[in-house]
């Protein structure tokens, strides 16, 4: 049943409000905030959740060529993975295309720290980070949050909802915890300590 | 051999000296690390190590320690917090920060190789994008304005335009035939009969036109026109031959007949006959431009 060919929502009592959030997301070329539905529909948002759940489960891989997900905190549609050969033989992904392993250990200092400065990115990484976040800022990953405090405070950077998007976040907290990624210091510094004692013997 | 480094006599900006002098002056915190150029120090000792045949190791040794803990005092001096930070640390506490920051690396590392695996994954997911998804909103530079003077505003300019009236330039002339039938059906009843008295009640323009109703009657012969002086009231009379009894209206007599002069008009009285074309003369043709030239005069003074 749910496999049959993708039909217009018919018989369910959130029809109406269903195709509207639907036109509403074609036509947003970022993902919509749950608010900013209530704000258009003029809907109550338990109405639009449900809408959301039928629309969700009409576009979903394998049923039809949009997909419809939450990400950056919002819903957006995107192209089915099936359909992402043929997409990429018309389209350029210019976001993401060429992201040096600089720029990635940057974007994560700043996904997981931000907001934070260069001068603390560059004592994280052991060198500087300025053409990194450069190159981040341009694509639109990273973006400008406020200045240190003090005067003359370096600008810091936090991590955009494009980024998210990119890596298909719900949002930053989908990250992986950083405990779960290894870097024990307890490990290291038994490291570290076996090789200085190695040297003094 | 040791002695040799504390005795290098410095030459400074700041201090003129032996070495070990200079030490205790800046650990006594008489002399601020700040102003100390370690370089000077550092080619004084190099050029006095030249000046030696061979090399003294352990001279070397203590020079770097000692200068190694001058450049720490002056870097704690520029750099008051991170030597804080660093100050009291013991070799073990200094290892554990040591780890601490490398693990934090190891695991920013990690995370940015978390990040590439999933952007690996994503090759796949393609998505619309706006020209500037994110870009912060723009601020219109606007001048504060209420909703409600907009509304007004708009209001005023979505509201028709008056039309334009077109009156003027229809000049509506009643048509010269009413007035030939007019004084067609008169001349049947009376032969003769005032023109101003007629059109007495009339708006100027209906007088005008009835004017050229009378002189068309007049050209075609079925009137004569006479007037006692200029400006006196033009009488209208049918010539009596002239007239069928019967004429169909709307038709003027097939062929007029001029008639005489009207045996009542008073001399020096213009007097209007025949038709030029049945007189021969050249003074009938005289006469009747001269009528026309008072018929001109006598609308003109009427319009003034």
């Amino acid at each position: 049943m749910d496999d049959r060919p993708l039909r217009l929502i018919v018989s369910h009592p959130v029809d109406q409000l269903a195709r509207t959030v639907e036109a509403l997301l074609v036509v947003a070329a970022q993902p919509l905030l749950l608010e900013e539905l209530v704000e258009a529909t003029q809907d109550d948002s338990e109405r639009l959740e449900t809408a959301l759940s039928l629309l969700s489960d009409r576009y979903r891989e394998g049923r039809s060529g949009i997909v419809l997900e939450k990400v950056a905190g919002g819903w957006a549609f995107r192209a089915s993975r099936e359909a992402a050969d043929a997409c990429a033989r018309l389209f350029e992904r210019p976001v993401e295309r060429g992201l040096s392993q600089a720029a990635l250990e940057t974007l994560s200092i700043v996904a997981y720290l931000g907001p934070v400065s260069r001068p603390e990115i560059a004592r994280i990484r052991g060198v500087a980070a300025d053409s990194a976040v450069a190159s981040l800022v341009e694509r639109g990953l990273i973006a400008e949050a406020g200045r240190e405090s003090g005067l003359g405070g370096a600008v810091r950077y936090r991590a955009t909802a494009l980024f998210e998007r990119v890596f298909g976040l719900e949002t930053l907290a989908a990250l992986p915890r950083l405990d779960d990624l290894g870097g024990e210091p307890d490990a290291i510094r038994e490291r570290l300590l076996a090789v200085a004692e190695a040297r003094a013997s | 051999m040791a002695t040799d480094v504390r005795d290098l006599d410095l030459d400074l900006d700041a201090f003129e000296g032996p070495f070990d002098l200079l030490l205790t002056l800046v650990l006594k915190d008489q002399l601020r690390p700040a102003e100390i150029d370690v370089a000077e120090i550092v080619v004084a000792f190099v050029e006095r190590l030249s000046a030696r045949a061979d090399l003294d190791l352990d001279a070397c040794g203590e020079f770097l320690v000692l200068v190694a803990a001058l450049l720490e005092l002056k870097a704690r001096y520029l750099f008051p917090e991170e030597g804080e930070e660093l100050a009291d640390l013991e070799p073990e506490e200094a290892a554990a920060e040591l780890a601490r920051r490398l693990a934090e690396y190891r695991r920013m590392k990690a995370a940015a190789a978390w990040l590439g695996e999933q952007l690996a994954d994503s090759r796949g997911r393609f998505f619309r994008l706006g020209p500037a998804p994110l870009a912060p909103k723009v601020e219109r530079q606007l001048a504060p304005q209420r909703a409600d003077d907009l509304v007004a505003t708009l209001r005023g300019l979505a509201v028709e335009p008056p039309k334009v009236s077109l009156s003027h330039m229809a000049l509506r002339f009643p048509p010269v035939s009413q007035f030939l039938e007019r004084f067609r059906a008169v001349l049947r009843r009376r032969r003769v009969f005032d023109f101003d008295g007629e059109v007495a009640g009339l708006s100027r323009v209906e007088q005008a036109v009835a004017f050229l109703a009378l002189l068309e009657l007049r050209k075609t012969g079925e009137i004569a026109l006479s007037q006692a002086s200029p400006f006196a009231p033009i009488r209208v009379t049918r010539p009596s031959r002239a007239w069928p009894a019967a004429a169909p209206a709307g038709q003027s007599p097939a062929s007029p007949r001029p008639d005489a002069a009207d045996a009542s008009m008073p001399s020096g009285a213009v007097q209007s006959t025949v038709p030029s074309g049945l007189d021969a003369s050249a003074a009938p043709q005289t006469r009747e431009e001269t009528e026309n030239e008072r018929m001109l005069q006598w609308t003109t003074a009427r319009s003034a």
